[in-house]
């Protein structure tokens, strides 16, 4: 049984098509980008696995399960984790907070437990700050637990992010363009991230990503998308030799 | 030994003030003032979890003070008051310590009730369309008390000092005030529980970005409902106690002047901080007080205070600090986390 | 044949609401402020027009030693009492709210900022003017005429309900034909291109105030004429419901806050004339409020998408 299964999602605002027949069955541990122009409903596909849209049509499946009419918490509880284009992090909020409410399915103590500070509550509180702890410490955060994440520099933030993510504990990370706005030293600490993400964990990481040099060096397989339609899909070689994807990028040659 | 230092200073403190008016060294002013003080504390930081730490600008908590006070006195009346409509008292005047908190949660719990109303509109709308529904909500509370003629209608509802003289009569101490000054802490200690919880904390989540809460695993409504339904249950406790200390109600106290002068305390206090909100609170029973000698005036010159606050100081006393971030050092005296 | 009696004093009810109305969503749609002190400024307007008609008229207080006949203190009046409250409405703007905006501040801020202004002015009134309430002097005739079967309409009805009509066509026209009525609308979508393309933010701001204080101002002269016993705290209720009124219609939308203040109109005597009339406000809102939780964003709202 796949991790990830779409068949035929297609999305439609009004008259627009966002997203066409869009189809991928996505394994464990895998490291596979997704790629296109801008505006070519990349996104929307992220929006429509987390539930923030339902389909027009089609079906997405997470292990097996058909996320139709989930709300968008209750399908990060099945696995599901994911950044953002722009970053949305809490910003009144320091970091260690930021990566502790991301556990919030899996508190695992009631209102009243909260209320009376039972030793359920006791427990699982230390619980949720280990785990915010020993992500911070492996990713590098740790000196910056107790910061608002406006004081960070922007790469920073980023590994926030994604951190935050983590914390979830998924099966499936969604990275909506990690690199986006970032210098190239950030990039490179990106991509050692990344590759260390997967190595440690068992987690397939599926991301949209511009730039060529991450999606290159760390993805397996690319699927390329145009106006809401798959054009490609294949491994990194296949697709840079690939001429529809060379002209849905660079233009048409002719005149 | 040192970490319990605040808990042991507020019950002392708590003592002390029953001992002074037990024995008439505070008089009846300042001890109604004293009460009135528990009262707003207890107004401005429940409004404050809607309003501060939710960011919705709820204008209508007047309403839930409302049912609070009318469904508690209602059970106390019922149970220790001679009334022309719902009869002799039920009960023996020494079973007033179980029946009065027993009345004042029943109130609570009609009040978190009737913040449903708010609440579940609140799943789908945010922001100003919101506070209207908070705006009609009030509106209509008082409106439908007014038209029920059983229970005095515009003229008001009377028969709680009852309660308390039945209380005075097994033990002669004052025990409204008693009972505010635990109702008081227990609201702020019910509150401070739940926001410094990660479970608490997904309402600010909320707040500052709903749609990264929700997916980020915030089950959005969830916590809607229970931030909603504990601020309104909350007023709902203030507007039982409000009753039984002056021992009359009537529904024109719960209109849009009282959710505006709760409204003032939060936004003093600055929207987000439990503390400021409480010393807020304070301060205002204190300037309301104060200003008294300006008669009519008095609604000039604090309106004018809050524009002038908005002006210069927004963040209000405390901004979405605590107390314990602007004197570290008070940290070494309480245990509490 | 009654129903018609019903229709016209709906309508006649519903043209107060209307004008205030129009005033809330004029402000909304460009400042996506909630001006909590127009209900108060609606009150300004009346009592201006109580002491320009009494200094008018040559009778009470404020004696000047004119003494007009009711007809030309009226046709002098309404203008009068229109400019002044537009005065204040500006006043209202640059003083208080234009500051804040220049600092960036946040929109809460301002909103507190009008509802503690609506305070003062209330109180301010009550404190400067007494308790005792101000008769409204008689300006016109009232010329009653029967259509027959029962219904009766006076003049002043006719007038207040034109009116209204009048001054939702007016701003109808500058809102869609004229340029300034264009970056009014400009302002609702993007304040800060605005200032981009040349347009002064300010003026517009200005205008928009000018335009919706008048017309509270208007409507205080029409109320204080059709009910003429004046209060400080007139202004509350009223105004709060004419808030809703404009909600329900689709706030930011004069059409909206025309349909919604006739709607109000309508709801309210449709439940006087079936129950007791201690229940109006209760079934008004109560129906408000439903038709708020089916459809959020009013009747002519346009739901604000956002974007992740």
């Amino acid at each position: 049984m796949s991790l990830l299964e779409i068949k035929g999602l297609t999305r439609r605002f009004g008259g627009l098509i966002a997203v066409n027949d869009f189809n991928i069955e996505l394994g464990e541990h895998e490291l596979v980008a997704l790629i296109g122009p801008n505006g070519a409903g990349k996104t929307t596909v992220f929006n429509l696995i987390s539930g923030f849209y339902q389909p027009s049509e089609g079906s997405i499946r997470l292990k097996g399960q058909d996320t139709k009419g989930l709300r968008p918490h209750q399908v990060t509880a099945a696995g599901v984790a994911r950044t953002f284009q722009g970053i949305r992090l809490w910003g009144e909020m320091h970091v260690l907070d930021n990566i502790r409410i991301a556990q919030h399915y899996r508190l695992g103590y009631s209102l009243m437990d909260c209320f009376l500070r039972t030793k359920n509550y006791a427990l699982r509180e230390k619980a949720i700050d280990t785990i915010a702890w020993e992500l911070l410490e492996a990713m590098g955060l740790k000196d910056c637990a107790y910061e608002l994440p406006r004081n960070l520099p922007y790469g920073v933030q980023r590994r926030v992010e994604i951190a935050r993510a983590m914390s979830v504990k998924p099966s499936l990370l969604l990275l909506d363009e990690p690199a986006a706005g970032l210098n190239s030293s950030d990039v490179e600490g990106l991509i050692t991230l990344v590759r260390w993400i997967y190595d440690n964990f068992p987690v397939t990481i599926w991301m949209i990503e511009h730039q060529m040099k991450v999606v290159m060096s760390l993805c397996s397989r690319i699927k390329v998308v145009d106006f809401g339609s798959t054009i490609a899909d294949g491994t990194p070689e296949e697709i840079q030799k690939n001429p529809t994807v060379i002209k849905a990028y660079l233009g048409d040659d002719t005149i | 030994m040192q970490k319990h230092t605040v808990t042991i200073a507020v019950f002392a403190g708590m003592a002390l003030l029953t001992v002074l008016a037990q024995f008439g060294v505070l008089d009846r002013y300042y001890i109604s003032v004293l009460m009135f003080m528990g009262v707003n504390v207890i107004l401005a930081t429940s409004l404050n979890l809607v309003n501060g730490y939710m960011g919705e600008f709820s204008c209508g908590h007047g309403g839930f003070m409302c049912v609070g006070a009318y469904v508690s006195s209602l059970c106390t009346v019922l149970m220790f008051s001679k009334n022309a409509i719902l009869g002799a008292p039920l009960l023996p005047p020494y079973l007033t310590f179980i029946g009065f908190p027993l009345a004042l949660l029943a109130g609570a719990g009609a009040a978190a009730v009737a913040g449903l109303v708010v609440a579940i509109p609140s799943f789908k709308t945010r922001g100003d369309y919101l506070a209207i529904i908070t705006l009609a909500a009030n509106y209509i509370v008082i409106s439908a008390i007014n038209n029920m003629e059983i229970i005095g209608g515009p003229r008001g509802f009377m028969g709680m000092s009852a309660t308390e003289v039945g209380m005075k009569s097994v033990v002669d101490i004052p025990w409204v005030l008693m009972f505010t000054m635990l109702g008081t802490l227990f609201s702020v200690w019910l509150l401070r529980r739940f926001v410094s919880s990660t479970l608490g904390k997904g309402v600010p989540a909320i707040c500052q970005d709903e749609i990264a809460a929700e997916i980020m695993s915030v089950d959005t409504n969830r916590m809607k409902l229970i931030a909603f339904m504990l601020s309104s249950g909350l007023a709902g406790l203030a507007g039982g106690l409000y009753a039984h200390i002056l021992g009359y109600v009537n529904p024109q106290s719960f209109d849009i002047m009282r959710s505006t002068e709760i409204m003032v305390m939060v936004y003093l206090g600055g929207m987000g901080s439990l503390s400021g909100t409480a010393l807020a609170a304070v301060l205002f029973t204190v300037l309301m007080e104060a200003l008294r000698f300006l008669d009519v005036w008095k609604w000039v010159v604090i309106p004018l205070l809050l524009i002038l606050l908005m002006q210069f100081r927004p963040e209000g006393l405390m901004g979405n600090k605590e107390l314990a971030d602007l004197f570290p050092k008070l940290r070494k005296y309480y245990s509490f986390k | 044949m009654e129903i018609f009696q019903h229709i016209l004093n709906a309508l006649q009810f519903g043209s107060f609401y209307a004008l205030i109305a129009l005033g809330y969503t004029l402000v909304y749609g460009v400042l996506r402020l909630i001006n909590f002190a127009h209900g108060d400024i609606f009150m300004v307007g009346a009592y201006i027009a109580y002491f320009v008609a009494i200094t008018l008229l040559g009778i009470g207080s404020l004696n000047l030693g004119i003494q007009m006949d009711p007809g030309l203190a009226l046709a002098l009046t309404v203008p009068v009492t229109m400019v002044l409250t537009a005065v204040v409405g500006v006043a209202l703007e640059r003083t208080m709210y234009r500051p804040l905006r220049r600092k960036g501040a946040n929109r809460l801020y301002v909103v507190i900022t009008a509802l503690m202004a609506g305070l003062m002015l209330e109180n301010g009134n009550l404190a400067l003017l007494g308790a005792s309430r101000k008769r409204f002097p008689d300006l016109i005739d009232k010329i009653v005429w029967d259509l027959g079967g029962g219904v009766s309409v006076t003049n002043l009805k006719v007038i207040v309900i034109v009116a209204s009509i009048a001054v939702f066509l007016f701003l109808q026209f500058i809102v869609t034909r004229t340029k300034i009525g264009m970056a009014m609308r400009g302002i609702s979508y993007d304040k800060f291109a605005i200032p981009l393309m040349g347009i002064p933010l300010d003026t517009i701001i200005v205008f928009t105030f000018i335009l919706g204080s008048s017309m509270a101002g208007l409507a205080g002269i029409l109320f204080a004429m059709s009910y003429p016993i004046l209060e400080p705290y007139m202004g509350a209720l009223i105004g709060w419901k004419a808030f809703i009124a404009a909600v329900v219609g689709g706030i930011g939308d004069i059409r909206g806050a025309i349909v919604g203040g006739f709607l109000l109109g309508f709801i309210e005597l449709g439940v006087v004339a079936v129950f007791p009339s201690t229940l109006r406000d209760l079934f008004a809102f109560s129906v408000l409020l439903i038709i708020l939780w089916l459809r959020p964003t009013g009747i002519y709202g346009v739901a604000q998408t956002t974007k992740i």
